[in-house]
């Protein structure tokens, strides 16, 4: 098994807190992954480890065949791994159009600002947020701060992008639009990594399910075969919303 | 940025930046202290002098105070160290302009390699270690006597002619400095590393993420703070034609220096320039008039701006201030009939 991204052995510990334990797992080009766990599971952490926020403990990291253990968050979207912010991170007084452009001029492709506000200008328009491009990020609503960092990353035409969150916060109607917008990502040929609480989603969208819990990783595999699992169900799931989703499987069947 | 017209709409004077009206008045006010040798005696050539030099100094601080956003107390430090490397060049028959150069570079070089430590500071953390840079340089100076003079300090060899020519001629090399500053500043504010560096100081960590080579792009930032200060001190030495470390590495310069270009406005092009000509007009003004209180109003300046003015002259919205200024009238005007 190869794969565009691939850990091997990854563990973090805070002081006395092994927030990721000996995680291993590979991402195929073009697929979605979801990756699931209760709060505190060390999801967010394991996207700090990936680009380089955090140096490992232990492991490794390794990136369209190049080993990228050691590289800063700059060089990690350089190359082409993206991710969103759980907690948004704008750069509050500029604008939106700088914001994307800043992702554009810095982690992309483009050499000049005119072929970066271009890009911005595009990619603003693909997540809905073209009319709002003169103002200033700080003066945005939630769900639209979250599509800004959407629109930040793909500025930066990445291979791989990790998704901290994006949907939380979003209501039913909003959450069916980032869902549209996550497969069009995808069939551009991005791969994804979606980190993400209500599974709902998480299974509608995902090819292939990781689940982590305690900075483990206790189960990967199809969603059915996920949201079966016994460790799963006890972990996370809980026995109720186990036999709820037999049941929607055997109604629909 | 790009040239387009699409930069940021909050701060006024990136918008001001593309103004010919500013360009104008940059002009106007630039041949006006040029001409004081021809207009006025030697006491109005050495405020000209004053001028000119701390501008380009509030200048170069703006590249890591007001761009980047790290507040920066070492101007004392690059002033000081640029001061004893050309005096020390000239003193070793080095000629004049190379001795400047020197003094530059070797200022720069002391920047970028010190900015690789102390950047990694944030925040108040990088303000103490900033100011205690130029304490440390100081005691370094005044120790090694050998070389420097220690306390004695030492003396320069004195520019060619008479008083008013090598006024004249420290005035058109300062004034020179000052626009290659302001130079920087334009091609900076319009470029990549400009738009880096307020990336960087709006949300360093999001910058890192979105590609931003920070740890670079600062030291970029603080080695062209020290640069043109450098080059100040060279010339400053050569004009006065003795230094020590006292004045060389005073406190008073350091903090001086960004508070110019606060009350201009940080972070913009014009504001340095602003805020740097205000302040030394003033400062001349109380000083002639309340010479024992000269202290006491420039901490008054400073508390002034903490409270009253966090953005700088150039950021206030005199449109707003002019209407509020009339509504409060009108009400008032209404509170009186209706008595
Ligand atoms: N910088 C840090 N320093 C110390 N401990 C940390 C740090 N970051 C995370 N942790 C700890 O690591 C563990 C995993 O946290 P993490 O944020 O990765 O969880 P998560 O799965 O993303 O949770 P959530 O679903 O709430 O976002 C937690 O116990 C957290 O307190
Ligand atoms: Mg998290």
């Amino acid at each position: 098994m190869s794969g565009i991204l691939r850990l091997e052995g990854v563990s973090k510990a805070f002081g006395g807190i092994r927030a990721v334990n000996d995680v291993s797992f590979a991402l195929e080009e073009g697929e979605i992954v979801g990756l699931i766990g209760p709060n505190g599971a060390g999801k967010t952490t394991l996207v700090n480890l990936i680009t380089g926020v955090h140096p490992l403990t232990a492991g490794r990291v390794v990136f369209a065949g190049a080993d990228v253990t050691r590289q800063k968050p700059f060089q990690a979207a350089r190359r082409g791994l993206a991710r969103t912010f759980q907690i948004v991170q704008p750069f509050p007084q500029m604008s939106v159009l700088e914001n994307v452009a800043a992702g554009a001029l810095f982690g992309g492709a483009p050499d000049t600002m005119a072929d970066a506000l271009d890009e911005a200008r595009r990619e603003l328009a693909f997540v809905g947020l073209e009319p709002l491009a003169e103002t200033p990020a700080a003066s945005l609503t939630l769900p639209n701060r979250k599509r800004l960092e959407l629109a930040k990353s793909l500025a930066m035409r990445p291979k791989v992008l990790l998704l901290d969150e994006v949907n939380a916060g979003l209501n039913a109607a909003e959450i069916d639009g980032a869902l549209e917008l996550i497969r069009q990502i995808a069939a551009r040929g991005v791969t994804i990594l979606i980190i993400e609480h209500l599974m709902k989603v998480v299974l509608s969208i995902s090819q292939r399910i990781l689940v982590l819990h305690h900075g483990e990783l206790i189960a990967e595999g199809a969603p059915r075969a996920v949201v079966e699992n016994e460790k799963v169900i006890e972990a996370y799931l809980g026995a109720k919303f186990a036999a709820r989703f037999k049941q929607q499987g055997s109604a629909h069947v | 940025m790009g040239g387009d017209g699409t930069s940021t709409k909050l701060s006024g004077p990136a918008v001001l930046s593309r103004k010919p009206l500013a360009y104008a008045a940059l002009a106007l006010w630039v041949g006006l202290l040029a001409a004081t040798p021809l207009l006025g005696d030697n006491y109005t050539v050495r405020i000209a002098i004053t001028i000119a030099m701390f501008t380009a100094m509030a200048l170069s601080w703006n590249f890591i105070g007001g761009f980047t956003g790290y507040p920066s107390f070492s101007t004392a430090a690059f002033f000081g160290i640029g001061c004893y490397v050309g005096a020390l060049a000239q003193r070793n028959g080095i000629p004049l302009v190379v001795a400047w150069t020197l003094a530059t570079l070797a200022v720069a070089l002391f920047a970028a390699a010190l900015g690789l430590i102390i950047l990694r500071l944030k925040g108040h953390y990088f303000a103490i270690g900033s100011i205690a840079v130029v304490e440390v340089v100081r005691l370094i100076v005044s120790s090694w006597g050998s070389v420097t003079g220690g306390g004695d300090g030492l003396n320069v060899p004195l520019l060619q002619g008479g008083p008013e020519a090598v006024s004249a001629i420290v005035l058109y090399v300062m004034l020179a400095i000052m626009l290659a500053a302001f130079g920087a500043t334009v091609l900076v504010d319009r470029g990549r590393l400009g738009f880096g560096l307020r990336c960087i100081n709006q949300n360093e960590d999001a910058a890192d993420m979105v590609g931003i080579d920070t740890t670079r792009y600062k030291i970029a930032a603080y080695s062209l703070s020290a640069l043109f200060c450098g080059t100040v001190g060279a010339v400053y030495a050569s004009w006065v034609g003795y230094i020590d470390p006292t004045d060389s590495f005073s406190i008073l310069l350091t903090v001086k220096v960004p508070v110019m270009a606060l009350l201009g406005g940080a972070g913009t092009v014009f504001g340095p320039i602003v805020g740097t000509g205000v302040f030394v007009l003033l400062e001349e003004f109380f000083w002639a008039n309340f010479l024992e209180w000269n202290r006491a109003i420039l901490g008054g300046i400073i508390v002034f701006l903490i409270f009253f003015l966090p953005g700088g002259i150039l950021r206030l919205d005199y449109r707003r201030l002019w209407r509020d200024l009339l509504a409060r009238r009108a009400r008032q005007r209404s509170a009186e009939a209706a008595e």
